[in-house]
């Protein structure tokens, strides 16, 4: 059984309010942090912690929040991302969900770090029947004192509101969410400067993603250096995966980083293995955006190591044979899948979202999808794959946003990876509409690469 | 206190220059001028916050900084990023950028209609200049492009946007300029559209500026449209008294006629003072203005092909190929011809010539 941090209260009845989340343990780090510890004491804690960014970057969070400007007289704000809309991912429902009090806890702790008194969640439109989950929660922390001005008695004054977004997936990039928060179009700004320079109301800002500020709560009540013990070299603590797809058990699992992927795909405690006895074709390890992996590269990497649940063995091989921990979709396909079906709805998806606001992306996403579009139905030529290689090459890279890389990525890697399938597709257009390409040879063991001489 | 300020070096394609900080690294180049000086369709000196949004300019750095080396991982885009002392940037030496600058001209081409022949912007259109000196021949889109109808948003402006490459300017100008923005960006992504929402006439005494901002025929002059070529019509400074703006124009003329009046634009397409719709649109007697002189048109353009402006004599050069000797006459093909009989005067047959005309035996 894989030791829990998160998640390890939410099976508890009515953790959802105040009193059983108190009872239960709940708001001792904020004592802690308020009582004992100054703000740079808890950011220290956080960058002992080796704590990454849970939203898809990976990025250091103490490093993050190092960075923030600090200048006199400017008010400093902290941006949970809730806007939580990748295919795939939908643990920060989970937790917003089930522990909301553990949110508004990281949120208080991580705002007197970082010296925020309005700190907002923004949260995804289609998550209709959250914000009222968190409003609620937010009132019982006001009453029982864990808000509002002069909290506990320290001078520290905090007002944390929820922000719904109206439902665009670019409103999860931090500078569009930003945006959006002001109430602009949703539109990414040019980088730099930067959110931590100046953000939301041209302010200094911080935009972390809701699984990072709840994992600052068990930071603070374990310490820095004995979460970083969780996990394996820099991929400290715990996880929130959501599994989904062809498995036996989809769901929400917190795992340790350090178990394997295999372990997490067939062991009972997590996925329970494929379902209906089917063998396992692909999988995208981290949510839509990232690159799909074929069975034999999941489970092994180039090398013919086994492949971990880290951000370090997920991207091991980069793009040629890797992928990437991104936000923690873990999407399944069996043998029954159709890769190009399954790369046509992503590529759809990203067209219908993109913003509109630099022209590889506005122009690209559209083109990639009429494309894959005729090459799934029997319409595609041969050199319609060499098309879409070279339109999602001009795309990655060069947008304002990482939209563009996300919509280039998945794109890429289906055809790296399953090419044959693709010229399957425009080899035998008649078929390819009553049947799919099947398993192939995507689950062989793969010759190991020897070693240039 | 009469500081020196410190100037930043920047090499952009093995060029050095100095420049101001705070200064981007596409001014830069035009500080250098030439062949080096990225496109930008979207980046408008004059409109704070433009830029970023086409792609066209990006660029390559190749070396951060003197103080941190580092190449910046991706490509940027160079109407936004602000030099750094010792940058080092590749813009026509890289290849690589000259790849993407490609892949970028073909997306903006991709939904645009390519109706230049009916287009009033042909001539003086960006997109036109970018696409002939960086697009490829001919496109590899096979889909139906997007389009729009036209709609006349207020008494002088025509928008239509199927044209359009949302490069944002017309939100910037009305931003700016006007004390109140009625149009806007409406949709994402591909279904991007500049309109009003509610169909609603801008009416603003600047408002005539989006059209000269407008890289493309997306915004067009009501006033204006379908009247003339540009290229066949001459273009003039003048001023006149304006309360409103500056007064100062350009008159495009065909004999006595204004045709259309628009601000003075400089080589990289921008205006050098907004002008009043009044002037613009409302202005079109010659006897109101001053006329100073001929509006030196200095790209590239076809404007100038018909222009009385820079126009050269050709050389002789047959003088010079054959070391001064004049060019002797080797045959006459009269005296060989079969056909043409010198005996017979043309002029005097009767009627269109015939080749019984010209039998031999005849």
């Amino acid at each position: 059984m894989g030791r829990k941090l998160l998640l390890d209260k939410a099976h508890i009845e009515n953790i959802r309010y105040y009193s059983t989340y108190r009872a239960n343990g709940g708001y001792a780090a904020a004592e802690k942090v308020l009582k004992s510890m100054s703000p740079e004491q808890v950011v220290e804690e956080v960058k002992k912690s080796g704590l990454r960014g849970r939203g898809g970057a990976g990025f250091p969070t103490g490093m993050k929040w190092s960075f923030l400007a600090k200048p006199e007289g400017v008010p400093r704000y902290l941006v949970c991302n809730a806007d939580e809309s990748e295919p795939g991912t939908f643990k920060d429902r989970y937790l917003m969900e089930f522990l909301p009090h553990l949110l508004i806890e990281g949120l208080l702790i991580s705002s007197f770090a970082l010296g925020s008194n309005h700190t907002y969640i923004y949260i995804r439109g289609e998550y209709a029947w959250i914000p009222d989950i968190l409003e609620q929660a937010i009132a019982e922390a006001k009453q029982n004192g864990w808000l509002g001005k002069n909290i506990q008695g320290t001078g520290f004054d905090l007002e944390i509101y929820v922000q719904r977004g109206a439902g665009a997936y670019i409103c999860g990039e931090e500078t569009a969410l930003i945006e959006s928060l002001e109430g602009k179009r949703g539109n990414p700004r040019i980088k730099p400067p930067f959110p931590a320079v100046k953000g939301l109301w041209q302010s200094p800002t911080v935009v972390n993603n809701v699984e990072t500020l709840a994992a600052v709560v068990p930071i603070i009540n374990i310490g820095g250096e004995e979460y970083a013990k969780y996990g394996i070299g820099k991929s400290t603590g715990t996880k929130l995966i959501s599994a989904c797809g062809n498995i036996n058990k989809p769901g929400v699992y917190e795992i340790e980083m350090n178990i394997s992927v295999e372990e997490f795909l067939y062991s009972d405690e997590y996925c329970g293995g494929i379902a209906n006895g089917k063998r396992l074709k692909a999988c995208i390890p981290g949510g839509s955006s990232v690159p799909i992996l074929p069975a034999n590269l999941l489970l092994k990497t180039a090398k013919g190591e086994s492949r971990m649940m880290t951000y370090e063995s997920l991207n091991d091989g980069g793009f040629a044979s890797g992928s990437m921990m991104g936000s923690g979709g873990f999407i399944v396909l069996d043998e029954d899948q159709c890769v190009v079906r399954h790369t046509l709805s992503l590529a759809r998806f990203y067209h219908h979202e993109s913003c509109g606001q630099c022209s590889p992306c506005r122009e690209g996403t559209g083109w990639m999808k009429r494309v894959l579009h005729n090459i799934e139905n029997g319409k595609g030529k041969m050199s319609d794959i060499d098309l879409l290689w070279d339109i999602q090459r001009k795309i990655e890279g060069n947008t304002i946003c990482p939209l563009g890389d996300a919509a280039a990525w998945p794109v890429a890697a289906a055809i790296r990876h399953f090419r044959d399938e693709f010229e399957w597709h425009v080899l035998n257009p008649e078929e390819c509409v009553k049947r799919n390409y099947g398993l192939a040879h995507y689950a062989d063991p793969l010759p190991l690469a020897t070693a240039a001489v | 206190m009469a500081e020196e300020k410190k100037l930043f070096k920047v090499k952009i394609d093995n060029i050095s220059v100095e420049v101001e900080p705070g200064t981007t690294i596409l001014n830069a180049a035009r500080q250098i001028g030439g062949d080096i000086v990225p496109p930008a369709m979207c980046y408008y000196s004059k409109l704070q916050g433009s830029g970023g949004k086409c792609r066209t300019c990006l660029v390559k750095v190749t070396k951060g900084s003197e103080a941190d080396p580092r190449p910046m991982p991706k490509l940027v885009a160079s109407c936004r990023t602000t030099v750094m002392d010792g940058m080092e940037v590749a813009n026509i030496t890289s290849p690589e950028v000259q790849e993407a600058r490609k892949g970028v001209v073909e997306f903006l081409l991709l939904n645009h209609p390519l109706d230049c022949p009916i287009c009033d912007q042909a001539g003086e259109c960006h997109l036109q200049d970018l696409g002939y000196e960086h697009g490829a021949d001919g496109t590899r889109y096979e889909f139906k492009r997007r389009t729009f109808d036209q709609i006349d948003i207020g008494e002088n402006i025509k928008l239509h946007m199927t044209r359009c490459i949302l490069c944002y300017r017309c939100v910037y100008t009305a931003d700016q300029l006007t004390q109140r923005r009625e149009h806007g960006v409406l949709g994402r992504g591909e279904h991007a559209e500049i309109g009003t929402y509610i169909q609603k006439a801008l009416d603003n005494d600047f408002i005539g500026n989006v059209i000269d901002v407008c890289p493309v025929g997306a915004l067009t002059d009501r006033t204006f449209r379908f009247k003339n070529r540009v290229w066949f019509l001459k273009p003039v400074d003048a001023h006149r008294h304006c309360d409103k703006c500056c007064g100062k124009t350009v008159l495009w003329m065909r004999g006595d006629e204004i045709f259309r009046v628009t601000a003075r634009k400089d080589k990289y397409g921008e205006v050098e003072e907004f002008i009043c719709d009044t002037c613009r649109f409302h202005t079109k007697d010659v006897k109101d203005w001053t006329i100073e002189g001929p509006r030196k048109i200095d790209r590239h353009s076809v404007i100038s092909q018909g222009h009385y402006v820079g126009t050269v004599k050709p050389k002789e050069t047959i003088t010079d190929v054959l070391e001064g000797r004049q060019p002797r006459l080797l045959m006459d093909i009269h005296s060989v011809s079969e056909v043409n009989r010198p005996g017979i005067e043309l002029s005097k047959i009767d009627g269109p010539a015939h080749s019984d005309d010209f039998k031999k035996d005849a």
